[in-house]
């Protein structure tokens, strides 16, 4: 590259004087990191800290919070019991979803991942339930769970086999299954998406030198492939286990966290104590304990997997 | 080749996936846009001048025909008699009305005339003094404009007896039924006293028909069933004093309203799975000719024919008046509900009042009620009526003494959500009827100053 004399003058100046670049670097990089960090901080950072301030107060979103109350909002969350049934049913969730969903999502990558024909077809039928709005998946569900066998397929298909219909989403001890099943059925497609691009990384020649070494297709899958997709099942579990703590339009929309609090989820519970009963301050002490959670959840979890992989740059 | 096919009906299959989340959007959008294209109409106002010229502001949120055009020609029709005086009409949608209410009165710039649900949003904006006293124009004249009202709509708009505004519109809840399943079941006069009411389910029941659809679901649908019975049990006072605090919702009305509740309940006289039914489920239960009863409002026929399998729904609607419980204060003839009305801002100028008298006179009430836009509230305007249903309605709540407004609307509206979730267990059977009324009055009395 050619500079011209005025440009080849300025960069020996600056050579010259190493503290006044490094100044101006900063200055570039600050520059470049100012609109992402206005924002961030406007939209992110800040509100955390007004939720944070707002906690304190018994306040219903209408004027200033004058009535201040302490921590009084925190002790009320942490011993009512909703709130208590709420960790539960996402407890539950969790639990559920890195037991059956995400080895569902596995299996299926590596099946779709193999050379079958047709495999381009189901791995767009796998993937489009998450394309799909979660409000109109929701929507869907509601009509496949319809108590009534002349209405709901499920239940046609029930009394089909002889079985009684069953009320999935009115019964308080099925509801919470119920809206697992959506869960999974919504985002299994996803996790898949995640692990086949995982599967595409790992090099042919390894599983071959197995397969020449007599390992059989199970060996292959449990000693080879799994280890070798390790950060991307870290990655799927990480993103797993904070969505089903964030959970909320599909519960909302299917079961408004009911009957009675059933299928309550932790966002639920924040939405029906800050905004329908209009308690901003009590909703707003919700949202910070469950961003506590989320924090102390992805500090353990990255303090616990830090361990390198087989594979770098994974 | 095979591998093509199987690209093209992948691409296909998400296209169309994503064409549906498109076309509710393009839908909406296309709401949105209606209340703005009626705006330019309104800045054609005459603009010769006789006497000092006036303007007038008027919010209102009927963002669709027929209301919208009904509103604008009633405008243009007072402007056309009275040259000096100049309306401007901002339509606004539910919410963004609201909101933008909200950030108005804050200033204190309050539109003259805008649209209100009286009750306990109405109290606050009379307290924040926003709004205007009418009751000496209400009184003039020896109460002419009062009288044409009807009055437990007119009492929705006033605070300690004087007037902030005027209802436009009036529906309430009542038990639709279908007259067919009632016959079947031999049911042969509708219940007057709880006791019939209980036996008829019985009755429903016996002949294999489910008695009542409920979205318990969405819990306000079965609240009503509670409020009902607390109103019938306790009359105006209970309520009257639970409301101010001089009294509680733990009083033995209230207790007693939902152990009447319990006892039909235990009954189990609601569809299958009602519990977690939406009300549009509830609704398209009863329109499908699946259940003989459901506790409803107003809008009950349009809405159950709407969500039946034929659109078309009950064939032999009626509805009758929550049945009055032996030994209530409260009486068969009182009716729980809710309508629209104007409330009148605090500048509002003289020629402005003058205009709100010309909205609610008999003949612009007509119209309202023949277009379908609501159930008038000012006598001698029902005959504008076609809908036999919603002459129903007329009827029974101008028979009224007493107007009880839905209980989210007279108490803070946090108390709608406290009231909703507390009684749902009553139907889950997580929660006696006092533990029912504990949680609500815990609720009242934080919610309630």
């Amino acid at each position: 590259m050619q500079l011209i004399p005025a440009a080849q003058k300025e960069l020996n100046l600056k050579k010259n004087s190493i503290s006044r670049r490094r100044i101006q670097d900063r200055f570039v990089i600050a520059l470049f990191l100012l609109p992402a960090l206005v924002l961030f901080s406007l939209f992110v950072i800040y509100p955390i800290f007004r939720s944070l301030y707002f906690s304190t107060f018994n306040w219903k979103g209408f004027g200033p919070a004058v009535d201040y109350i302490g921590i009084d909002n925190y002790r009320k969350i942490l011993t009512d019991e909703v709130f208590l049934k709420a960790i539960k049913n996402v407890l539950l969730i969790i639990v559920l979803s890195l037991g059956i969903q995400l080895p569902l999502a596995l299996i299926l990558a590596v099946l779709v991942g193999r050379d079958l024909p047709g495999r381009s077809l189901f791995r767009t039928v796998f993937f489009l339930p998450y394309v799909l709005s979660e409000v109109n998946t929701a929507i869907m569900w509601m009509l496949l769970y319809n108590p009534d066998p002349e209405r709901g397929i499920l239940n046609a298909i029930m009394v089909m086999f002889g079985l009684e219909p069953i009320a999935w989403l009115a019964d308080m001890k099925i509801v919470i299954f119920a809206i697992f099943v959506t869960l999974t059925w919504k985002y299994f497609g996803f996790h898949m998406l995640l692990y086949l691009t995982g599967l595409q990384n790992i090099p042919k020649e390894i599983e071959e030198a197995a397969r020449i070494d007599g390992a059989n297709s199970i060996q292959n899958f449990l000693f080879i492939t799994l280890p070798l997709l390790g950060s991307t099942i870290k990655t799927s579990v990480y993103m797993s286990v904070l969505g089903s703590i964030q959970q909320f339009i599909l519960v909302w929309v299917m079961t408004k966290g009911g009957p009675v609090n059933a299928s309550e989820t932790m966002a639920t519970y924040m939405y029906r104590f800050g905004f329908v009963r209009f308690q901003l301050g009590y909703g707003s002490a919700v949202a910070i304990i469950m961003f506590i959670l989320c924090m102390i959840f992805s500090l353990i979890y990255q303090a616990l997997t830090r361990k390198p992989d087989y594979l770098t740059g994974l | 080749m095979n591998r093509k096919i199987f690209v093209l009906i992948s691409v296909l299959l998400v296209a169309a996936f994503m064409l549906t989340a498109c076309g509710t959007a393009a839908a909406t959008e296309a709401a949105v846009e209606e209340p703005a294209a009626a705006e330019p109409a309104m800045e054609e106002a005459p603009a010769e001048e006789v006497a000092e010229p006036v303007t007038i502001t008027w919010w209102h949120i009927s963002t669709k025909d027929p209301p919208l055009t009904d509103w604008q020609n009633m405008a243009d029709a007072y402007m056309a008699a009275h040259p000096n005086v100049t309306i401007e009409i901002t339509v606004l949608e539910n919410e963004a009305f609201k909101t933008k209410l909200t950030t108005v009165m804050q200033s204190g710039e309050v539109p003259d005339i805008f649209q209100s649900w009286g009750g306990g949003t109405l109290k606050e904006q009379i307290d924040a003094g926003l709004l205007k006293d009418i009751t000496a124009d209400l009184d003039a004249d020896g109460g002419a404009w009062r009288d044409t009202f009807a009055p437990g709509a007119l009492a929705v708009f006033a605070s300690d007896g004087k007037n902030y505004g005027v209802p436009w519109d009036m529906g309430m809840v009542g038990w639709w039924y279908n007259k067919d399943l009632f016959e079947q079941a031999g049911i042969t006069s509708t219940p007057a006293t709880w006791t019939e009411f209980l036996d008829d389910v019985q009755k429903l029941k016996d002949a294999g028909i489910t008695p009542i659809s409920l979205g318990e679901g969405d819990t306000w649908t079965g609240m009503h069933i509670w409020s009902y019975l607390a109103t019938r049990i306790g009359g105006e006072a209970a309520f009257t004093a639970a409301a101010d605090r001089s009294g509680a919702f733990t009083d033995p009305a209230f207790v007693q309203a939902g152990e009447e509740l319990k006892k039909l309940i235990d009954m189990d006289p609601f569809q299958a799975g009602y519990l977690g039914a939406t009300h549009d489920e509830m609704q398209a239960t009863f329109g499908n000719g699946n259940a003989a009863m459901e506790l409803s409002g107003q809008w009950a026929p349009s809405v159950e024919a709407a969500n039946s399998a034929d659109g078309v729904g009950v064939a032999n609607l009626g509805m009758f008046n929550f049945p009055a419980v032996e030994g209530g204060a409260g009486a068969l003839t009182d009716v729980i509900g809710g309508g629209n009305g104007f409330a009148v801002g605090k500048d509002a100028s003289p020629e402005a009042i003058d205009f709100v008298k010309f909205l609610t006179n008999v003949q612009n009430q007509t119209t309202v009620a023949a277009s379908g836009t609501g159930i008038p509230v000012v006598k001698g305007a029902e005959v504008g009526l076609t809908d036999p249903n919603l002459l129903l309605v007329q009827q029974s709540f101008a028979a009224a003494d007493y107007f009880q407004l839905y209980y989210d609307q007279v108490l803070p509206s946090a108390m709608g959500g406290i009231i909703n979730d507390a009684v749902q267990k009553l139907f889950a059977g997580t929660a006696t009827a006092e533990e029912v009324a504990a949680e609500i009055e815990a609720g009242a009395q934080e919610q309630i100053q």
